[in-house]
């Protein structure tokens, strides 16, 4: 009988840490902690060329993550990009006149929209808009009016 | 065929039994009777298909042709959980004892009785050691089956296969391998629990003298037939070649010391092929 | 070449019997599952052998795979001075593959082999058929706890092998190449999404221990009864669950990381 008990408590002891390790895998390695969807709101945005933006870029204010891409879709009418933006419902004090860009992360990094607030005393609410949008800067072209100007200039 | 024992008085009962392994017949058109009460022996050269037979008897395989009844039931056309049932009712003793590696003696015996059985832990203790007991294995209880010799372990598998009381039991091969003090303490065994239990036995051998001393019938089998019948006294005296040659040892006879070939001559001087 | 169609057909036609008998098998097993339930000390001294023997090869290899990957992932990034997303780096390919792949061919090769050849030998000496002669079914019995365990078993086994592996990256990233220890967590935890990567990757061991599982108890209880046939069919179960697992792998990556 002895050596059934010390066998139970090896087995207890293996499924105990192979849920640890399932914890920490949720909690300490993924984004679960950070951000759940069930408490979020969602604001759109119109821009003119939303780039390498994808579903799940990040959403950030100041550098920090307050949320992520949750949509994007193409207006055929004003060949605009529409892009959803779901946002943790603890950040529920950002300005209706807030701007969203799209950046890089560093040279070659992702992009995310960037929102930079304004001044305005009312608040963006679940289903907002986002008036004022900066587009993505594409690389290719913005290399490209460089080299156009720096011709110009040489002339 | 001259039939001596009683279709009413047999447990089991082999009608017209046919059965092949590949190209190869086990058994053709065999009929058996195995009778309440006795040891019934079935001996034959080894490679008869004796185990085969007892496979068929416990369910295991299915004959080609024939039907094997057993208490009343068509054994091949019982629904699993009667067969599994039946089987409750059939001790078999496998030739390796067969006993599980990772349980001791006592879990061993106590198999049965815990898979089948929702008695205390007390009660089996009980009729664990009763079964030990009358297998003179009690002191054994605690080792394990690689602790014992072959002669032990098949006692032990005895005991598991009393264990639930059955009405038969079927010995495969008891005695193979087995010294002579082992061997006695087996016949012993065998025919002391057929009395005292009651039970049917049918005995799978080809040990013509330790079977002979406790069969009340025997039936000797080559290639698939059924060459000679009846008891230990008749089959002695038996004049059919076949059982004298098997009875005796004779080296050759009916049963042949070659192997079937082409003749010795021919293929010595035959040249081309490998083969 | 008539002989290689022969030799051809041949094997197609064993090789569909087999998988005839190993989904028949299969079925079986799984039917025979809810009498396991019941006698839980079945299944605990089957996680026993399953899980907990294979608990140190795990974490050991998981240990020193996190450390090989945090210090290759270390020279590569450094080039481009991403450093920083080292962690992103460990911990995606732990979680997304490494994880479950290796520690699945571990399991077959330690648990699989064991079973297989625990199996073929209970065949061998008689217990399977002796057991059946008993009126229990060998399969309800022996076969049905062997492979719940395993298959409970393996994303615990996996989950411990990503997660021993993420701190080895980490002891060997900020400890050893000084990558920053908040950037190595901090960027994992932004760019490792809960549901795409931690779960796909839960659902992959689940998927690699019930084929493991299967293909080490069915060659063992298909076995040629003797001597060479159980080791030949552990041989076999360590080759067919590897390739089964690496093809598997792929197609599972398809479905799951394809969209990406």
């Amino acid at each position: 009988m002895q050596h059934t008990s010390t066998q139970d408590t090896l087995v207890g002891l293996f499924v105990a840490s192979g849920i640890v390790g399932l914890f920490f895998l949720a909690l300490q390695v993924s984004n679960l902690s950070s951000f759940t969807e069930q408490d979020s709101y969602t604001v759109t945005a119109r821009f003119e060329n939303s780039g390498g933006l994808k579903v799940k870029s990040p959403v950030s204010v100041a550098g920090v993550k307050i949320g992520k891409v949750s949509a994007i879709s193409f207006d055929p009418k004003t060949y605009e990009s529409i892009v959803q933006l779901s946002i943790d419902s603890k950040y529920n004090t950002l300005p209706d006149d807030t701007t969203a860009s799209v950046f890089t992360a560093g040279l070659l990094g992702e992009q995310y929209v960037n929102l930079e607030a304004g001044g305005s005393d009312e608040f963006l609410k679940n289903g907002g808009k986002i008036e004022i949008t900066q587009s993505a800067i594409i690389l290719e072209k913005a290399l490209g009016q460089f080299l156009f100007k720096s011709a110009e200039e040489k002339k | 065929m001259d039939n001596s024992v009683s279709p009413q008085n047999s447990l089991v009962s082999v009608q017209n039994l046919s059965f092949s392994r590949g190209n190869k017949k086990i058994f053709d058109d065999i009929s058996l009777e195995f009778e309440r009460g006795k040891i019934t022996a079935i001996m034959g050269p080894s490679g008869t298909g004796k185990t085969t037979l007892l496979k068929l008897i416990g369910g295991q395989l299915f004959p080609e042709q024939g039907a094997i009844v057993v208490d009343g039931n068509n054994v091949h056309r019982l629904r699993r959980s009667e067969l599994y049932n039946l089987r409750k009712r059939m001790g078999m003793l496998f030739q390796s004892g067969a006993l599980l590696t990772d349980m001791s003696v006592f879990d061993n015996v106590a198999f049965p009785l815990r898979e089948h059985t929702h008695l205390p832990e007390s009660m089996i203790r009980t009729l664990v050691l009763m079964k030990l007991q009358a297998v003179g294995l009690r002191g054994a209880r605690n080792l394990m089956p690689n602790e014992l010799s072959g002669g032990m372990a098949r006692r032990i598998a005895l005991a598991r296969a009393i264990a639930l009381d059955p009405m038969m039991i079927m010995y495969d091969e008891p005695f193979t391998g087995q010294d002579p003090i082992s061997k006695g303490a087996l016949v012993h065994l065998i025919k002391s629990l057929n009395t005292i239990l009651g039970l049917t036995s049918i005995v799978v051998s080809h040990d013509v003298y330790e079977t002979a001393a406790i069969a009340d019938y025997i039936y000797v089998i080559s290639e698939g037939k059924i060459v000679g019948q009846g008891t230990p006294k008749e089959i002695e005296q038996s004049e059919s070649e076949w059982v004298q040659q098997f009875m005796t040892g004779a080296a050759d006879g009916p049963a042949h010391f070659h192997y079937p070939a082409k003749d010795y001559v021919d293929d010595l001087l035959s040249t081309g092929k490998r083969y | 070449m008539t002989e290689f169609l022969q030799q051809l057909g041949k094997n197609t036609r064993t090789s569909f019997t087999k998988l005839g008998r190993g989904t028949f098998f299969l079925v079986q097993t799984i039917s025979g599952i809810p009498s396991v339930l019941p006698r839980p000390r079945l299944l605990l001294n089957q996680m026993y052998s399953v899980g907990v023997l294979s608990f140190l090869i795990i974490t050991i290899s998981g240990l020193f795979v996190g450390m090989v990957l945090g210090l290759q992932g270390y020279y590569t990034l450094s080039d481009f001075g991403a450093e920083e997303s080292l962690g992103v780096m460990v911990a995606a390919s732990l979680v997304r593959e490494l994880g479950p792949v290796v520690s699945a061919l571990l399991f077959a090769g330690r648990a699989g082999s064991a079973l297989t050849a625990e199996i073929g030998l209970m065949k061998a000496t008689e217990q399977l058929s002796g057991m059946e002669m008993m009126a229990v079914d060998p399969i309800k019995r022996i076969i049905s706890p062997r492979f719940l365990a395993g298959f409970l078993s393996m994303p615990l086994l996996a989950a411990l092998f990503s997660a021993v592996g993420i701190i080895g990256g980490q002891l060997v990233g900020s400890g050893l190449l000084g990558v920053d220890e908040g950037a190595y967590w901090s960027q994992m935890q932004a760019k490792l999404d809960f549901h795409d990567d931690i779960i796909n990757g839960v659902i992959k061991s689940i998927v690699f221990g019930f084929v493991a599982s299967w293909i080490a108890l069915f060659e063992g209880y298909d076995a040629i009864p003797t001597s060479e046939g159980v080791s030949r069919a552990t041989t076999r179960t360590v080759v067919n669950s590897a390739f089964s697992i690496l093809g598997l792998d792929f197609i599972l990556t398809t479905l799951m990381f394809g969209d990406k």
